[in-house]
């Protein structure tokens, strides 16, 4: 069809069969966002902040519904949009994962009672007239800019409303990233997740150097990621003749060629897709972003986009590089080793909470890299439980790290954090809490997914790994602890942080989290039962 | 014989209470942290029914069914995690009753001792007293449970009251301590947890499927090869062996000792630690029976040099915290000797060691801990001559001392005895060893209380309490006389309070030096059981000679 003469005009491009209903979150969040674009252009100042609010948890609520409803019906591994989308049992789960953790980060993005007016940068017209008016932007601001803030002159001052569409298209990027079936739909994805990503890097509020050098630098990064990727893709295709993955599993496995090309391309894919993981070496983006993004940003990337990357890399490695697993491993290996040791380590050394919580979001990377490799079941439905179970103790960190504020912001320095428990119990207590699961303590989620990886690993015959990555947890588990020790057992200082009595939003974003961490530690059977419920598909 | 449980299918609820009582009880004293005298009462009446409720389980608990060979009694087993092969399952043997019945009956005791201590500022008491119950559910927990995840979960868990009750409430580097501590426990636990994971792969190979049910694991243990179950074995022993502590595993805990306050100090060496030689006895042995014995020589080995090492390191302390924890330490290596020396007469000897330990250690530092209350120091030289002053406190001390260096009389006598004795057959060398101890045992005993008690009355901390009770000038010396007229007025003997925390242990060190048969019946079939798990030939049966 498309290798006929290019003489025989008018080429017919005909429509690929899609089947709606398995695909129904992912075209629900992506409508969803064009919606939330037009409210953007449409509405007047004041009435964005609600709608947009409202159109997006709807957006969400709706797409879980046609999940739920979707993948309670029992279906069979789906391949839709041609065989561009799988839509099997991991693609089920990671979207689920994918919408309920974007359900809490919205919570915190929304807020407005934590920062006042939201932790993203108010309008360029707003911040004009702060410039000229030396305020503007509330009750105090020189009436002839009132008009021109969001809001009404008697509320408070509102932010920017972009992030709410640009969530909905890095969510439904991150959907079909995971989902996808052949690696230029991946690659498509890729990007449609990215972009909006470093747009919302770049919108903090408050130290706003700091937020706009975060989005360059993921931004340059991320582009060299993606090229890099794009390159891979190229010269898989050489090797294969396609970018879809089954071809690519069956070509390799069925041919005596120099596999230089295959896995020379497997290399580079990998570069690309480790990088959205922030797996070491890749990781030196982590850290920058992380302190830089606004804190709700911070904690949308850390949840969805360790989902997206790793539910991706496991597909990848399952489905297209199953059948050639021996020759790939040992490289993998060293890997996930890297990136532990460097997590867990220079963890230690950091002062600034935020950047504490980025090194250890590459050391638990390490430990999802087990369960990627490990090319069984229980390999797939452990690393899956992994990222439910750590997507949700993150938010809620992020959501608490949100509310000890100094008088310019958040209260970044650890230091800050002394005694924190005599002036706020609840708040320390649930931090610990959190600190804990991320340790891998038993009775929390961090521990019962640790050990679903972990089992899955040694069974898998990666022993020494599993026993190199329990190491690291114990060195993990001593930076965690110096923020214990600091709240509980240091004396608050003078001039310390307040604990800002958090609005609705951020209360239930915690609380969701919170009690996510613990019901998964507790009875974490259900979600481990479907996550084991189905392999990948393609 | 009464036939074990399928797991899942529920039973006796007794042990489920007995640990959630005092996880209530430490949840209560959240709502009651403004009204300090109530949430103490609502405390000690938590720890007193906590006892009460060990008393039943104890009376319930049948030794002619465990000498027909029923291993555990009192089970309750729910599933739990299928996934992961796991279940909510409960059961003690007499080693565990034991444990249970000792922190059960220490616990109302550190209440009262804890009762008017000053705490740090800013701390509450409702917060120390709910850590206490917190600790208790937890080694409850660890005791009482019959799948090996389970037992995992509490012995980690088990870090977490431990940790805050050191950082929060404890002596001038608690932070130091505590961290440490935590430390070394969780590292120790990790690889614990790769042993773990690693056993369920190996019952998965064995079985068709995994699980942690420790009797399913111990019937397909001696079918493991070997070598894998070295590796398993020496996770477990690490861990344990951290716990437990045995040298060269052992330097958290003078710390931890020293720095804990006094209650904490009496649960972390008096029964937290005992968890570690509890695993030896209920995990290391029946679950690797060939890896314990090819591994036995290092154990010896590391516990006799322990029982020398850590007696000559207790000699020389200067803080009378470090000083009990390296006592301890020489003890453990005791236990340990007894575990490693595979004959149920020295099992049954390193159980009751266990008991006598956390009574006699406990006695120790609730004595230490009287002494720092009147005179604010930790050191041994700040003290001297304090028997003229406060005879009954030196009687005490004098007591508890005796019991730590095995005065016959006293209950750790026979332990010790039974130790030596069990373990004389089948480790002669290691044996006469460990008795040489038992002379640094008498030296560093002695020569403390000597130091602190005997003598004039001298040492600033005694003095300087004296001078703010008004009694004295300045001055290095007190005229033995005038000190004697003056007792009381800066440096009181024992209060009424004091000798109803020290009471029930003098009973218990007394009664079970001379009668010790209610536990050693307890334990006896517990050990033969074990003996028969470990598959060798018994040299000496258990209550072959001291009955």
């Amino acid at each position: 069809m498309t290798t006929t003469s290019l003489a025989q005009a008018p080429v017919l491009i005909e429509m690929p069969p899609i089947d709606w209903a398995a695909s129904a979150p992912l075209w629900i969040v992506f409508t969803g966002a064009c919606v939330s674009v037009l409210l953007e252009a449409f509405l007047p100042r004041h009435q964005r902040w609600p709608v947009q609010v409202l159109a997006t948890g709807l957006t969400l609520v709706a797409a879980l519904v046609a999940l739920a409803g979707y993948a309670l019906s029992g279906p069979g591994p789906v391949l839709t949009f041609g065989t561009a989308l799988a839509v099997d049992g991991p693609s089920l789960f990671l979207w689920g994962t994918l919408i309920v953790l974007a359900i809490p980060s919205l919570l915190l993005l929304a807020d407005r009672s934590v920062e006042p007016g939201g932790v993203f940068v108010a309008s360029a017209a707003e911040r004009a007239a702060a410039r000229n008016g030396g305020g503007g932007s509330g009750p105090g601001g020189p009436p002839e800019h009132v008009d021109r803030s969001y809001g009404a002159p008697d509320e408070t001052p509102t932010m920017q409303t972009e992030p709410f569409p640009f969530v909905l298209f890095a969510l439904g990027g991150m959907m079909a990233f995971v989902a996808a079936n052949d690696l230029l739909t991946m690659f498509i994805a890729l990007e449609v997740l990215s972009l909006p990503l470093y747009l919302l890097c770049g919108l903090a509020r408050r130290r706003r150097l700091l937020s706009q050098e975060a989005a360059v630098k993921y931004f340059l990064l991320g582009a060299f990621a993606s090229a890099f990727f794009l390159y891979g893709i190229a010269l898989v295709y050489g090797y294969a003749g396609s970018v879809s993955l089954r071809e690519i599993s069956e070509a390799a496995a069925g041919t005596l060629a120099s596999d230089t090309l295959l896995f020379a391309g497997l290399a580079l894919l990998l570069v690309g897709l480790l990088f959205k993981g922030s797996v070491a070496p890749f990781h030196t983006w982590t850290p920058d972003v992380y302190q830089g993004a606004p804190t709700p940003v911070t904690a949308f990337m850390a949840a969805c986009t360790k989902v997206a990357a790793f539910g991706a890399i496991a597909r990848v490695l399952h489905v297209a590089f199953g059948s050639t697993v021996w020759e790939w491993r040992g490289v993998l290996w060293v890997v996930a080793v890297v990136s532990m040791v460097v997590g867990a380590v220079l963890g230690l050394t950091q002062t600034d909470v935020k950047r504490m919580i980025a090194y250890s979001s590459i050391a638990h990377a390490g430990f999802l890299m087990l369960g990627a490799m490990a090319l069984t079941p229980d390999g797939i439905a452990g690393l899956m439980f992994y990222l439910v179970a750590y997507g949700f103790t993150t938010v809620a960190v992020f959501g608490v790290i949100s509310l000890v504020r100094g008088p310019d912001g958040e209260a970044g320095h650890l230091s800050q954090w002394a005694g924190l428990a005599k002036r706020s119990p609840l708040v320390a207590g649930i931090m610990t809490f959190l600190l804990l699961a991320l340790a891998g303590i038993p009775l929390t989620s961090g521990f019962t997914a640790k050990f679903a990886v972990f089992s899955a690993a040694l069974a898998d015959g990666m022993a020494p790994l599993v026993v190199i990555a329990l190491v690291a947890s114990a060195v993990a588990a001593f930076f965690y602890l110096r923020v214990v020790v600091l709240m509980y057992f240091s004396e608050p200082a003078e001039d310390g942080p307040t604990v800002v009595v958090p609005g609705a939003f951020t209360t239930v974003a915690i609380t969701l989290g919170t009690l996510a961490t613990l019901v998964l530690g507790i009875l974490p059977t259900p979600v481990l039962d479907w996550a084991a419920s189905g392999t990948f598909a393609g | 014989m009464i036939d074990p449980i399928v797991p899942g299918s529920g039973g006796n609820p007794l042990l489920i209470v007995l640990l959630l009582v005092p996880v209530v009880g430490a949840l209560v004293m959240y709502p009651l942290r403004r009204n300090t005298s109530a949430a103490k009462a609502v405390a000690m009446a938590t720890a007193l029914l906590e006892f009460v409720l060990v008393v039943v389980a104890w009376s319930l608990y049948s030794i002619p069914a465990a000498e027909a060979g029923t291993r555990f009694q009192l089970e309750f087993s729910l599933p739990w995690i299928p996934a992961f092969g796991t279940h909510l399952a409960f059961g003690v043997d007499g080693i565990a009753l034991a444990m249970i019945a000792l922190t059960a009956f220490l616990v109302p005791g550190l209440m009262l001792f804890a009762w008017a201590e000053k705490l740090p500022e800013g701390r509450s008491a409702a917060g120390y007293f709910a850590l206490l119950l917190a600790t208790e559910a937890t080694l409850v927990g660890v005791f009482a449970a019959t799948d090996v995840f389970l037992f995992y979960v509490f012995f980690e868990a088990m870090l977490v009251p431990m940790y805050f009750l050191i950082g929060r409430f404890g002596g001038p580097k608690r932070q130091y301590a505590a961290v440490k501590f935590f430390l070394y426990s969780l590292l120790g636990g990790l690889i614990m947890l790769a042993s773990l994971i690693g056993l369920y792969v190996t019952s998965a190979e064995q079985l068709g499927r995994g699980t942690f049910t420790w009797a399913e694991l111990q019937s397909i243990a001696a079918g493991v090869p070997t070598s894998t179950q070295i590796w398993l074995f020496l996770g477990f022993f690490i861990a344990f062996a951290i716990k437990a502590p045995l040298v060269p595993f052992h330097t958290w805990l003078p710390d931890a000792g020293a720095e804990a306050p006094i209650v904490g100090a009496v649960l972390l060496v008096g029964v937290l630690d005992k968890v570690g030689t509890f695993g030896f006895l209920r995990y290391l042995l029946p679950l690797f029976p060939q890896a314990s014995q090819v591994m036995a020589p290092l154990v010896l080995v590391l516990a006799v040099a322990g029982i020398i090492y850590a007696a000559l390191l207790a000699v020389g302390q200067t803080d009378m915290g470090r000083f009990v924890a390296y006592t301890s330490v020489a003890h453990f290596g005791f236990i340990a000797l007894g575990v490693f020396a595979f004959s149920s007469q020295a099992f049954a000897g390193a159980t009751l060691y266990m008991v006598n330990h956390g009574l006699s250690t406990g006695m120790l530092f609730v004595m230490v801990g009287v002494l720092i209350s009147r005179g604010g120091s930790r050191l041994i030289a700040d003290y001297g001559g304090v028997a003229k002053l406060a005879p009954v406190m030196a009687g005490c001390l004098l007591l508890a001392g005796m019991s730590s260096l095995a005065l016959p009389g006293t209950n750790s006598f026979v332990s010790e005895f039974l130790v030596l004795l069990g373990s004389f057959p089948n480790e002669p060398v290691f044996t006469i060893i460990a008795t040489i101890g038992i002379i640094f045992a008498a030296l560093y005993v002695l020569w403390f209380y000597q130091r602190t008690m005997q003598g004039p009355v001298r040492g600033s901390a005694v003095i300087a309490a004296l001078e703010r009770g008004g009694a004295g000038g300045p001055g290095s010396m007190i005229d033995p006389v005038v000190a004697a007229e003056r007792k009381g007025t800066g440096f009181p003997d024992l209060t009424g309070r004091e000798i109803g925390v020290l009471a029930p242990l003098i009973v218990a060190i007394v009664v079970l030096g001379f009668y010790p048969a209610p536990v050693l019946d307890l334990i006896n079939p517990s050990v033969t059981a074990t003996m028969a798990e470990l598959g060798l030939p018994d040299p000496v049966p258990a209550g072959g000679i001291v009955r």
